[in-house]
């Protein structure tokens, strides 16, 4: 029964994040607009509510969006116009995107006809399309995520498993350096790398250099971990037994000690992801991370470190809240795979 | 020996104080009359460097020296135009290089030490001392040679200049007088530069202001008292300033400072972007306090590319692309596709002024009203890249003659959101000419370290404001030797035709003392920028200010300090 509960959590979660990572993905599809796309008549425009029944009362099959404009009460900001309707459309062509950098389309999921637009999560200071940067955005902050996860886990089981298995002054010099990692101020360690590099070096070269710190900074946690793990494991009788049989390092660690680290490796790459886009999160809104016009999910937060986009435009803050489900799905993956480990025998 | 000197001031207090005020030459102003006493409160990014003006080169210092000092000659920040200060009235000889001040009578520092002709001279002395450093020495070498001073009497001064100075009178502005009694024994012991530091006790500090130093805590807050002995009186003869006591709060963001503002702790809030003008205006009336809008002030923002002369620098990429930069028709063509009225609606919620010219609308006397103000024109952009050899490939990236792509960053200050935004705009406007640009942000010191020093830059974007609307203000930067020609430093001779031009221009208007022949040179120079574009005008955000319902007398001005250039006639209903 408990193992049935566990393996729906574990579904669900997995289903969630394929869902999530799909529209990120396939961003060009699902986002109605270029990431870069400025409409400077349009800056700050509040999230358009998507109708079926006009002014007059007139229910309308096909959904519709009203036009905008400046609002008379209030100085600089806009408010729906009831005057201008824009049907909404599905599979609309619009601008061009690449679909997984290699086939081009301009197939998008949904849009407006004529001048009228669509801002599901409102536009920011640019008149640029907040929904379509959230997609896009992810594009960034999970790719980086997930790679410095698989990074730093990578190294951690490299390390951790030099560690443990050999142990001896191996085990404590890869031991103290991981506590010396762990000691670092990475922030400050950012700033200095950032600073000493060329004045304009390309987005991916920031992206690549995020990832690099973040990961190469993170291996000490899973290599302690690992380093347990295989502790324990290589005391266990078969592997004795196969050692006395005459198997080689690297195929006991390889055939016998390793397997039995997957499941808490599993456990502790959905842990570290939402932990690193938070981080990557964190350093883009502190302008380390890539810069305009790219998005990502920290630079749509940066402009709420203004105290007039943080009192004035709450659908700033959507992004923050739209981290919550991704971090949610995440955790609640880790916590069903952890719950496995302990019911499936190793 | 530290009592034999208070001895003698006492004396000297005692003798000097039956020279009554009534025989001063007090100096009646034009404002509606208001109620003494009360006190304002007002916010500062940061606590004062110094009090000494002749050392003060922040903002925050600057500010509280206003209050607290006054000149000669004084610029009225409303009408633009010079008045009578500490000098009553002056004479100018007929060739134009010779100034005899009479200065005003029976006038006494905040210490209640008389002012008199021997102070102006020690003054003058300071700041032309090369050993001193003062900001003000460079405005007081006329012709290559420092400005003379001579006493005639104990009211009567002479200053002679090398050559005729069309904006001499204004150079009295931000000269304050300083107190000979105070500050010249440490002068002669070449101590002068630790005088007058912020943390000196406040007896030793005496000026000719509205206001005198009453009490400085670290880290919060400065308090300027009355001066009881200040020249100036109202129309009905009542003395100035009514304020009994300003206090400066030191409040580092401007965010804060608005917050402040808005929940009333502040009287008078300026210098605030337009967004935070939205914010503030909602509540308005509820709140008791009114915001206004005074126009563009003399702050110009530009982009301009590195034209520096990199022979030696070791910089072969950006010297590559000096061949793009040092082209007009390069130039020209990403003038003609910034869209500048997009850069007023986004970056200053339609607070402001697009600029084709470096004078803004604001400076009245010296705007050049024909100058013309193309529309933004992606097209004509295309043209003129065609017609310099650009061309494009298939997928819109544009290439040079030589078949390079065009791509080079924008510099911008990271303190500066304003900037970055400006640069965010033409990054996408330019990248509908198929340029790749990209924008680095980078903290001011070593923005300005690239500038300057290094010319590790391809392009920036940089704001300058002169403290006055006289074309002499922007010598530095329009003449190829000044200081501030930022696109082209340290050129030992005109790199251009145009800029030998405007240097002849720049230096005849110098020495022109008729101002519709200035105006004509100077109208030239604004038409060479903005034929040559050594530097791309963007625009210039309006003065924004704001003060509580409570505070009479508020007429903010364009010119620095905004709202406290008549800080002596405010006061409290």
């Amino acid at each position: 029964m408990n193992t049935m509960k566990t393996q729906r959590k574990l579904w669900g979660a997995l289903i969630l994040l394929a869902g999530l990572h799909g529209l990120v993905l396939f961003a060009g599809f699902f986002a109605p607009y270029s990431s870069s796309a400025q409409d400077r008549e349009l800056p700050f425009a509040p999230p358009t509510r998507i109708h079926f029944i006009d002014a007059q009362g007139t229910f309308h099959a096909r959904p519709f969006v009203y036009g905008l404009k400046d609002d008379p009460k209030t100085f600089g900001s806009l408010a729906a116009d009831s005057t201008q309707m824009y049907p909404l459309h599905f599979f609309v062509r619009g601008s061009s995107y690449k679909v997984a950098c290699m086939f081009e389309s301009n197939l998008h999921l949904f849009g407006v006809s004529g001048t009228g637009r669509i801002f599901l999560m409102g536009s920011d200071g640019y008149g640029r399309d907040q929904f379509t940067r959230f997609l896009y955005g992810g594009q960034i902050s999970l790719a980086a995520g997930l790679i410095a996860a698989a990074l730093s886990v990578l190294l951690g089981i490299i390390i951790g498993a030099l560690a443990g298995f050999y142990g001896g002054w191996i085990d404590d010099v890869l031991m103290r350096g991981g506590e010396l990692f762990l000691a670092l101020p990475w922030l400050y360690l950012l700033f200095a790398v950032r600073a000493a590099l060329p004045l304009h070096i390309a987005q991916w070269q920031v992206f690549l250099l995020l990832i690099a710190v973040i990961g190469l900074v993170g291996w000490a946690r899973p290599a302690r971990l690992i380093r347990g793990m295989v502790l324990s494991a290589k005391e266990r009788n078969f592997v004795v037994a196969a050692r006395t049989f005459g198997a080689s390092d690297a195929y006991l660690l390889r055939r016998h000690v390793l397997p039995q680290t997957y499941g808490v490796i599993l456990t502790q790459v959905a842990l570290l992801v939402p932990q690193y886009v938070l981080a990557e999160v964190t350093l883009t809104f502190l302008g380390l991370g890539v810069g305009e016009p790219m998005p990502s999910w920290g630079s749509l937060l940066a402009s709420l470190q203004q105290y007039y986009v943080l009192s004035s435009y709450w659908w700033m803050f959507l992004p923050a809240l739209l981290l919550v489900p991704v971090f949610l799905a995440y955790y609640m993956a880790a916590d069903a795979l952890q719950e496995r480990l302990k019911t499936v025998p190793l | 020996m530290r009592f034999l000197i208070l001895l003698a001031i006492l004396c000297a207090f005692s003798s000097r104080s039956a020279v009554s005020a009534q025989t001063a030459d007090r100096m009646v102003t034009g404002s509606p009359p208001g109620r003494a006493g009360g006190q304002i409160v007002i916010a500062l990014r940061s606590d004062p460097k110094t009090l000494n003006p002749a050392l003060a080169a922040d903002v925050p210092s600057r500010d509280i020296i206003y209050c607290m000092n006054a000149d000669l000659i004084h610029i009225n920040r409303e009408t633009q135009k010079t008045e009578a200060g500490l000098a009553k009235s002056w004479s100018v000889s007929r060739d134009g290089r010779t100034y005899t001040l009479r200065l005003r009578r029976g006038l006494r520092f905040s210490d209640g030490k008389p002012f008199t002709a021997d102070d102006v001279i020690f003054t003058f002395r300071v700041y032309l001392d090369e050993k001193i450093h003062s900001e003000q020495r460079d405005l007081l070498i006329v012709g290559g040679k420092p400005i003379a001073v001579q006493k005639i009497d104990d009211h009567t001064v002479r200053f002679q200049l090398a050559q005729p100075y069309a904006a001499a009178e204004r150079l009295f502005d931000g000269l304050p007088i300083l107190p000979r009694h105070l500050l010249e024994n440490a002068y002669n012991n070449g101590a002068f530069s630790k005088e007058w530091s912020i943390s000196m006790p406040p007896d030793q500090f005496a000026g000719l202001g509205p206001f005198r130093l009453k009490e400085y805590v670290p880290g919060q807050r400065i308090v300027l008292e009355r001066n009881p002995y200040y020249w100036k009186v109202d129309g009905k003869g009542n003395p100035l300033p009514y304020l009994s006591e300003i206090v400066f709060l030191f409040v580092p963001s401007e965010d804060a400072q608005v917050i402040r503002f808005q929940a009333g702790d502040t009287d008078i809030l300026s210098s605030f972007s337009a967004q935070n003008f939205a914010v503030l205006a909602r509540e308005e009336s509820a709140k008791g306090y009114h915001l206004r809008d005074v126009g563009p002030g003399l702050e110009y923002n530009f982009l301009f590319f590195n034209l520096n002369n990199l022979a030696g620098k070791n910089l072969p990429q950006i010297a590559g692309k000096q061949t793009w930069f040092q082209d007009a028709r390069f130039r020209e063509a990403v003038s003609a596709a910034t869209d500048r009225e997009g850069i007023v609606r986004l970056v200053y919620g339609g607070r402001a002024t697009p600029l084709w010219g470096q004078v803004t609308p604001g400076n009245k006397l010296w705007v050049d009203g024909k100058l013309p103000h193309p529309a933004r024109s992606p097209e004509h952009a295309r043209e003129l890249l065609k017609s310099a050899g650009f061309s494009w490939k298939s997928d819109g990236t544009l290439i040079d003659s030589k078949a390079n792509p065009v791509e080079f960053s924008i510099l911008t200050s990271a303190s500066n959101a304003e900037r970055t935004k400006m640069a965010t705009i033409i990054q996408d406007d330019l990248s509908q000419l198929g340029m790749n640009v990209h924008v680095v942000s980078l903290d001011f010191g070593a923005m300005v370290d690239r500038l300057l020093n290094s010319f590790d830059y391809e392009a920036a974007i940089m704001g300058l404001a002169s403290g006055d609307t006289d074309p002499t203000a922007e010598m530095n930067v329009w003449v190829s030797s000044g200081g501030t020609h930022l696109w082209h430093l340290n050129e030992t001779k005109p790199a251009t035709p145009w800029e030998t031009e405007m240097d002849r221009l720049m230096n005849e208007q110098l020495i022109t003392l008729n101002y519709q022949k200035r105006k004509r040179l100077y109208d030239q120079v604004q038409e060479i920028v903005t034929q040559n574009l050594p530097v791309i005008c963007l625009a210039s955000p309006d003065i924004l200010v704001g003060a509580k319902n409570r505070i009479g007398n508020f007429r903010p001005a364009i010119l620095d300090p905004y709202a406290l250039w008549n800080v002596e006639e405010l006061y409290v209903h």
